[in-house]
């Protein structure tokens, strides 16, 4: 080689390549992938690593928070009225909506406490917004603004206006990262509406579309079914809309159904998420584990269900 | 040591300007086309400045973007460590050769990248990414000529501000 030697002294000039050098380096990076795959040992090194990479964070999405308000502040005030006009709209008819819900939900509360339910509809609801930045277009992983010092733990659910988003799969003290439910990785337990079919939902990698194997032959199902979430393995709380059924085709073995689904939340980097969670599963780990004091918390933090005071047991 | 003192902020601010890229949002239809930035960066310091960058600072560079990235720490360690072996191991040649040439290196060096992130992530279980997984080495091959020559510009230009 015609390059020879370290004779800088630099820190990190190591001279060269040698084949020893490379084993070592690759050793290091072998043993650094298993700790963190097996083990979790570099959880606590993740964690307090994160608060370093807040800032590159902040810094890499603030080209398209500068986009955002220079068009916020030169859109026009005639286009700010429409837009005004049609969300407040929107907010009526959501509003009229949400009343009639009550309505029932009180019912079905009642009805509930007269069979001795357990199953409470007693949901804790946190505002997170995402932090635009791209980690990496095939791993579907979007970054939230909230970590744990506003009470993000793993496992939550991640939801949007229209539907399910994903679950948070790793947190730092001012960020937490969720998985989407398109990733590869990720299902979901969900319930056919139409039919009450409970199943699962896989992600296929692409951002547009679900797949959900190993649905019997007999089953009821349809294209065009609802699905929404079943409450079943306790992460996400029952009753939120998944996904639209698009299309079905027999698998390989020609004996089962495999559904594919579009998602119904928008599942891109923008706008804001809801953290839910639900308060009856785990009424002590509420209490106590994710008890930042109410004042730290900076974003609206909603006890929804305002008619379930009445009959839930909390 | 002079010279090496001089353009230690470029040097730097390359990596953490190409760190920021990498996280830089994009339109979902665009962000496929995404290349590894780091990698384009490293490469051009292994080739032009190969008493500043090695092994070592590879290896740092990928656990500092396996932090950022929230990949599995040590996977882009690996990956850039690899990179530098090999262009480290060809540089001679490497560097003789016309941009051209030097950018379909640069494309073998991405490939071969992708594979290597493919049998990690096979391994730790995460399913077969889409065919447009392989897009982002032919956007590294188009990058390369221009990156190459934005970077001997701006070197050139401080090192005739230093004399």
């Amino acid at each position: 080689m015609a390059y020879s030697g370290n004779t800088s002294g630099s820190l990190f000039a190591e001279g060269g390549a040698g084949t020893l050098r490379l084993m070592l380096h690759l050793t290091a990076a072998l043993i650094l992938m298993v700790a963190d795959y097996r083990g979790g040992y570099l959880e606590r090194v993740r964690y307090w690593a994160g608060l370093l990479a807040g800032p590159a964070y902040l810094v890499a999405a603030s080209p398209v928070r500068l986009a955002g308000y220079l068009h916020d502040t030169f859109s026009t005030r005639d286009r700010l009225a429409n837009e005004n006009h049609a969300l407040s709209q929107q907010l009526m008819m959501s509003e009229a909506r949400v009343h009639r819900l009550e309505a029932v939900q009180g019912e079905n509360q009642r009805l509930r406490a007269l069979l001795g339910g357990t199953r409470g509809l007693r949901l804790s609801v946190q505002l997170a917004s995402l932090i635009d930045i791209d980690l990496d277009p095939f791993r579907h992983r979007i970054v939230l603004d909230a970590g744990s010092r506003r009470g993000v733990r793993e496992g939550l659910a991640v939801i949007d206006g229209s539907g399910v988003v994903g679950q948070i799969v790793a947190v730092t003290p001012l960020t937490a990262t969720a998985m989407l439910v398109s990733d590869p990785s990720h299902a979901v337990p969900v319930q056919v509406v139409r039919s009450g079919l409970r199943t699962i939902a896989y992600g296929t990698g692409r951002i547009d579309a679900l797949s959900l194997p190993n649905i019997p032959l007999s089953a009821d199902v349809r294209v065009g079914d609802e699905l929404i979430t079943s409450g079943l393995g306790g992460t996400f709380p029952a009753g939120f809309p998944v996904g639209r059924i698009a299309a079905l085709n027999p698998d390989e073995t020609r004996l089962f159904v495999v559904a594919d689904a579009t998602p119904q939340a928008a599942l891109d980097r923008r706008g804001e998420v809801l953290l839910v969670w639900d308060t009856t599963a785990a009424p002590e780990a509420e209490a106590e584990a994710v008890g930042p004091p109410e004042q730290l918390m900076s974003t609206p933090r909603v006890e929804s269900v305002p008619g379930a005071d009445a009959g839930a047991t909390p | 040591m002079s010279r090496m003192r001089g353009g230690g902020g470029l040097f730097w601010g390359s990596f953490g300007f190409a760190l920021l890229l990498g996280l830089l949002p994009m339109p979902m239809s665009l962000a496929i086309f995404k290349p590894y930035w780091l990698a384009l960066v490293l490469c051009y310091w292994l080739l032009e400045a190969p008493e500043r960058a090695g092994l070592g600072l590879a290896f740092v560079l990928g656990v500092v973007g396996d932090l950022l990235f929230g990949t599995l720490l040590g996977e882009q360690a690996m990956r850039l460590t690899i990179l530098t072996f090999i262009v480290l191991r060809f540089r001679p040649r490497l560097r003789f050769f016309t941009l051209a040439q030097q950018a379909l290196a640069v494309f073998a060096l991405l490939l071969n990248d992708r594979i290597v992130v493919l049998m990690v992530r096979g391994f730790s279980g995460e399913g077969l990414p889409p065919w447009t997984f392989w897009l982002s080495p032919v956007v590294g091959l188009l990058l390369w000529p221009w990156l190459f020559l934005l970077l001997d510009d701006l070197r050139l230009k401080l090192r005739q501000k230093d004399a």
